[in-house]
């Protein structure tokens, strides 16, 4: 494209949005003059004013509407079944709901891990999500037993699975022995000894560090149940279930750029607040095209701008947003009225009537749309 | 008209101090009684007069109103001793904890509450009033450890409570008494580190020495049929306030042991506080003589049914109607058609002036039975009278211009319909009345989508704005055809249905079409102007349809099929006109329409496309039967091979299974293997089945439906005619029932097809029974879902307009809460109005193209 062209185009930086212009680069023809650019310049502004939202408008309960009325219309039980190799993750109404609370705790926590193209070989990537798996203890022991006269535990150890993870009885013995205290551990075979030498004889102890020992984490990392290496496209990936993002995203050959979770509370805690608002507006977009409804981006847009305003994820809820607000009454008229009138009494608040629902309380045009501007001309 | 002179700037909050309780008093209630002999309110009683009056005939001792001129007035009584308010429970506690029970200082020492207090401040700011007193606790326990308190170096007791509302400390009780002269003496510096405001409250105010009672409006008592009076819930515990409250002061005064006095004390303790909240955990709550639970203070206020969701937040409506819809497709799009019954009774305020007097004389004149008339008149002085028989003469003789006459309603009156569940804003829109015979509201069945309306007994609700200022801005920014772009995803919503779309589907596919009949439909549709026709005997089904089209509109699309549609200067070139350019939700072609000529012509060109549809059907003939379904043997046989051959691969699988030859998909066992790679074989059976039968089927139709999109698909026709197929349960087959088995017919563990849930047969032919109970299971799962998801996704519904209801684009184009906080600096980024683009687009191309 001529310099000129792009000057012009560049021109309307301020009037029109970044994929506007974008749109018009790419399908402006190469010949074209530089009259008919500007026209076609023109032409766009008038378009792109034309459909501007209007001030007053009142966007966020158009938003509302738009992602509630589809609700209706949602299943509520779907489960993922799309290809053979998919994890399960909960979908539909459920997985919705979850997003917009803004949960702590997720049904189905689950990662895809990209991999950079030097490291995406697929004997490569599988050896990766082995090593990532979380193993815990008793996964690979095959019995233990408690001996309360010698105060002594016995630790049977599977040597086959042992092998499948490239570990020896002697590297379990270390494990064990760098994570419990006042015990000697003796390896015979694929036994191992442990005798405790503390000097309380507290029975219990013992028995509680057996328990113990089956807890500790032969492997992996924390909360990646299972792991599913598949072919998506050119490439391989690995689909995880439970979500460790912070982990993995340090490890080596990892696609940091493309690497996601499904758990908006990890995303905000490793990657900030833009990303998390950038996950839930992803995640949402994932569960409304997966029920085949058609809900305009800038919608869930506005859900997640709200959620993630303050700079920390806030639900939709009574203790999230809602509470938030700055009317005494708009608050108490959503849940727990009593609880917002006392607090609002405790402190003196004053209620400005700024918003919608207590100008419809107390019967007064509401600040929205054709209740914001006011007649200059006294009526007489 | 009614000028606004009051308007409210805003609304505080805070607690009444004993001062203001008894200065805002009209009357002190002294005693329970509540009638005398003689049937009148006891002065002194809780229904005493100078609270108000709930009688007609009967006026306010304390501003002489009449019912209704009086909204009540509030009294007193004094408490015999201080009681605990149960609302403020946590608070004293939290007030008591800590704070010196020497010094009442709170027990952070000197040098540090400023640090605090600056900390607290932002905790307040940014998490709310509640996380600020969290935050005080714990920074309160810290320093609490040493059990001494800064100030004066006492050592602290330990302050408990047991619920609901005694306090312990160090295992002695505490008084109400007490505790109030303890929080009498906190500084109102210390209170500010608390969060309180010490200008608006002091804390001693939460144990209540004086209890407000409230206007007897508010409490109305009711007379039964039988002459006698039913007390409200308020009142009764009132009364029971009152009475123990009187007892205590008696006992007190004749110096009755502590142990009585004590009884009574915390007696009246319960009542005060049942009063307040009759749903306290700990306490049982107050009933009736007939065992029901009362309904106090707490319960009035709270959930749907409470003041503030039920009475408050919901508004109610005069000039509305309701009653059973029916279709009308002779109906513009934006009309309605209203009831006799309902014109006459619905009426519209018409202002007489010099100009109209004559014609709204005539209405006058025929009263309100004879249509159009009028029912009521308002004179200039306000007053409405009621225009029958008697008083027409009357009225006529006085009236004049200033009078308004509530006439009936007329053709092309305006009216808001809407039908409920409301979930969007298109569920209410503004229609043009038109008054028609019958009983029920009638619409053009193009707007059935935006209200989710169908005839199954579905009722509407219709409402006549009464002032000018409601009618223009319904007329402007709620009619119909303003409508028709959703906001939701930016495309038509309003658009063709059933019929409508089944014969555009055929007109326009038809080759050959004589003049005659041509002009003959185009006349049923609504047109009047023959010129854009061509001039020939046979006309083509394209050709016709293009005379409705606008000459210069330039349209390329896609039709269902996938065929490309091509209209050129107001001809449609090609392709079909179905679901995918006429139908609701979708409808590009009309979109573009929308945007081009705007939204009269496009309801207009709905109007007549629509009637077009209905009439080539009705001219043509079109209808379905069983016969549309039969199949020939041949291919019945070619789908029952399938069926088998898929059968024998299954047996094979489950024979591998078993042997353990079957390899395994990454991530899953055997068994969860061999359901999947069953489930993959089952799938492709339908499929397979329903290709063969549909390239065996011949024109119908049904087949003309589900081609055109207008009802039904592809897989439903080939559930009819070929195999209905696997019936899966939540993404498996069926596998609940028995042990090991779905149902006793079967043996146990067979995985076979049939076994779990494979209907063979198809619709014609008719199901067997277990594949009848299949098929049952799923409809019945199916209903569960339904019933389930309703409340699921009104509760999320709910919950996001209230979080995002008052968010809206200021003037700056930034979207803002009600505070001015930004939310976005641009809706969307861009700025853009969903329903002002193409499906959430700007259409460059199109610009580009367009401009030469």
């Amino acid at each position: 494209m001529k310099k000129e062209h792009d000057e012009l185009i560049n021109g309307y930086q301020d009037k029109l949005s970044p994929k506007v212009l974008d749109e018009i680069r790419d399908n402006v023809p190469a010949d074209v003059t530089k009259e008919r650019l500007t026209r076609i310049m023109e032409a766009v502004y008038a378009v792109y004013s034309q459909a501007k939202i209007c001030p007053g408008e009142c966007v966020g309960l158009v938003s509302a509407e738009s992602i509630g009325e589809p609700g209706t219309q949602m299943v509520l039980r779907t489960f993922h079944f799309a290809g053979v190799a998919e994890m399960n993750v909960t979908m539909g109404l459920p997985r919705l709901i979850e997003i917009f609370d803004g949960r702590k705790l997720i049904s189905t926590p689950t990662m895809e891990i990209y991999f950079k193209k030097q490291y995406g070989k697929p004997e490569q990537v599988r050896k990766f999500a082995v090593e990532i798996k979380e193993t815990v203890m008793h996964e690979v022991i095959s019995d233990s037993t408690l001996d309360l006269l010698e105060q002594t535990i016995k630790i049977k150890v599977n040597e086959v699975l042992i092998k499948d993870l490239d570990l020896s009885v002697a590297d379990v013995a270390k494990l064990i022995k760098s994570k419990i205290k006042h015990f000697s551990v003796n390896i015979e075979g694929n036994e191992i000894e442990l005798a405790y030498t503390g000097k309380t004889e507290e029975m219990k102890e013992i028995h509680s560090v057996k328990e113990k020992i089956k807890e500790i984490k032969v492997r992996g990392l924390k909360r990646i149940k299972q792991v599913l290496p598949v072919k998506r496209g050119e490439e391989y990936i690995i689909l995880t279930s439970g979500s460790n993002l912070k982990d993995v995203l340090v490890l080596e050959g990892v696609d940091v750029t493309r690497t996601t979770s499904n758990d908006i509370h990890e995303i905000r805690n490793t990657l900030g607040i833009e990303a998390a608002r950038r996950a839930i507006i992803d995640e949402a977009c994932k569960v409304i095209g997966a029920q085949g409804l058609n809900i305009d981006l800038r919608h869930i847009m506005l859900v997640a701008d709200t959620m993630c305003m303050s700079g920390a994820v806030k639900g939709i809820t009574r203790y999230g947003i809602v509470s938030e607000k700055a009317s005494v009454l708009a608050r108490a008229s959503f849940e727990t009225p009593l609880r917002h009138l006392i607090n609002a009494a405790l402190i003196g608040e004053k209620d400005k009537l700024s918003s919608v629902v207590e100008n419809v309380m107390v019967n007064q045009p509401v600040p929205l749309g054709t209740g914001l501007p006011g007649l200059v001309t006294k009526m007489k | 008209m009614v000028e606004v002179h009051k308007k409210i700037d805003g609304i505080v909050f805070r607690i009444f101090s004993p001062k203001q309780t008894v200065d805002s008093a009209a009357v002190k209630i002294i005693t329970p009684e509540l009638y005398d002999k003689e049937g009148y309110p006891v002065d002194g009683g809780l229904i005493d007069t100078r609270l108000g009056v709930i009688d007609p005939g009967l006026r306010c001792k304390t501003c002489g109103g009449k019912l209704k001129e009086c909204s009540g007035h509030f009294g007193y009584i004094e408490l015999a001793r201080p009681i605990v308010h149960i609302k403020f429970v946590k608070q004293i506690l939290d007030l008591l904890r800590s704070t010196c029970k020497f010094c009442n200082r709170i027990l952070i020492p000197e040098e540090h509450i400023g640090k605090y207090v600056s900390m607290l401040q932002k905790v307040g700011d940014e998490e709310g009033f509640e996380a600020r007193r969290k935050k005080i606790k714990t920074i309160v326990n810290k320093y609490k450890l040493k059990e001494k308190c800064p100030h004066c170096d006492k050592k602290q007791g330990k302050i408990k409570i047991e619920k609901p509302y005694s306090f312990y400390e160090d295992d002695v009780r505490l008084s109400p008494i007490e505790v109030r002269v303890r929080l009498e003496k906190i500084e109102d510096d210390d209170l500010e580190i608390f969060g309180f405001n010490p200008a608006m409250l002091r804390p001693e105010w939460m144990i209540l020495t004086v209890l407000t009672i409230p206007p007897v409006t508010m409490r109305p008592s009711i007379t039964l049929e039988s002459g006698e009076r039913s007390e409200d819930d308020l009142t009764h515990k009132l009364g029971d306030v009152v009475r123990i409250n009187q007892r205590l002061f008696e006992n007190i005064n004749a110096g009755a042991p502590e142990v009585i006095i004590e009884d009574l004390w915390d007696l009246l303790q319960y009542h005060v506080t049942t009063y307040f909240d009759n749903e306290i955990s700990q306490i049982p709550p107050a009933r009736h003589r007939g065992g029901q639970i009362l309904k106090t203070l707490t319960n009035r206020i709270k959930s749907k049914e409470g003041r503030i969701r039920h009475n408050l937040a919901g508004k109610r409506t005069n000039f509305s109607a309701r009653t059973v819809i029916s279709p009308d497709p002779m109906l513009s799009v934006n009309e309605v058609g209203v009831p006799m019954k309902m014109a006459t009774n619905l009426t519209v305020p018409k202002r007489v002036t010099e100009w109209n007097i004559v014609y709204l004389k005539k209405f006058v004149e025929n009263g309100p039975k004879k249509y159009p008339g009028a029912n009521y008149i308002i004179r200039p002085d306000g007053k409405r009278k009621a225009i029958t028989d008697e008083t027409k003469e009357e009225i006529l003789e006085e009236f004049d211009t200033g009078f308004v006459v509530e006439r009936h309603l007329m053709d092309g009156d305006i009216a808001l319909f809407n039908r409920q569940p409301s979930l969007h804003r298109m569920s209410m829109m503004c229609h043009k009345i038109k008054v028609l015979p019958g009983k029920t509201l009638r619409l053009n069945p193009l707007v059935c989508a935006p209200y989710n309306a169908d005839f199954d007994g579905d009722e509407m609700n219709l409402h006549i704005p009464q002032t000018e200022e409601a009618r223009a801005e319904a007329e402007i920014l709620m009619l119909v055809q303003t409508q028709i772009i959703s906001p939701r995803y930016g495309l038509s919503i309003v658009g063709c249905i059933q019929d409508a779309i089944t014969g555009n589907f055929l007109i326009t596919g038809e080759e050959s079409i004589p003049r005659e009949e041509a002009i003959d439909l185009l006349y049923l549709a609504g047109v009047d102007d023959f010129s854009k026709l061509p001039d020939k005997k046979i006309i083509s089904g394209r050709e016709l349809f293009s005379v409705l089209l606008p000459k210069d509109f330039n349209f390329t699309g896609k039709d269902k099929s996938g065929d490309a549609v091509k209209i050129v200067n107001g001809e449609l070139k090609s392709g079909l006109m179905d679901k995918a350019n006429l139908g609701q939700e979708s409808g590009l072609m009309l979109r573009n329409i929308y945007e081009q000529y705007g939204p009269e012509f496009t309801a207009d060109l709905l109007g007549k496309i629509s009637k077009l549809g209905i009439n080539t059907l009705l001219k043509k003939g079109f209808s379905v039967g069983i016969g549309d379904v039969d199949l020939m043997a041949e291919t019945k046989k070619e789908i029952e091979n399938v069926v088998v051959v898929a059968e024998e691969k299954i047996d094979a699988l489950i024979k591998e299974s078993k042997e353990g030859t079957l390899e395994l998909l990454p991530g899953l066992n055997m068994q969860e293997t061999l359901e999947l790679r069953i489930m993959e074989v089952l799938n492709n059976i339908r499929n397979e089945a329903g290709d063969i039968a549909m390239k065996e089927a011949k024109e119908s139709g049904v087949l003309t439906m589900a081609k055109s999109g207008a009802r039904g698909n592809i897989l439903n026709i080939s559930q009819m005619t070929a195999v209905v197929g696997q019936q899966s349960l939540r993404g498996k087959r069926i596998e609940k029932g028995f042990k090991g088995r779905t149902l006793s017919y079967f043996k146990r563990g067979d995985l076979s097809s049939g076994a779990r849930g494979f209907i063979k047969n198809n619709f014609k032919s008719g199901l067997l029974p277990h594949e009848f109970f299949f098929g049952a299971m799923l409809g019945r799962d199916s209903l569960m879902d339904t019933a389930l998801r309703t409340p699921k996704s009104g509760y999320l519904y709910r919950r996001l307009s209230n979080a995002m209801q008052d968010l809206k684009v200021e003037y700056d184009s930034t979207v803002r809460e009600a505070n001015k906080k930004i939310v976005q600096f641009s809706f969307g980024e861009d700025g853009l109005d969903v329903s002002k683009t193409e499906g959430g687009v700007i259409n460059v191309k199109k610009i580009i193209e367009k401009v030469k």
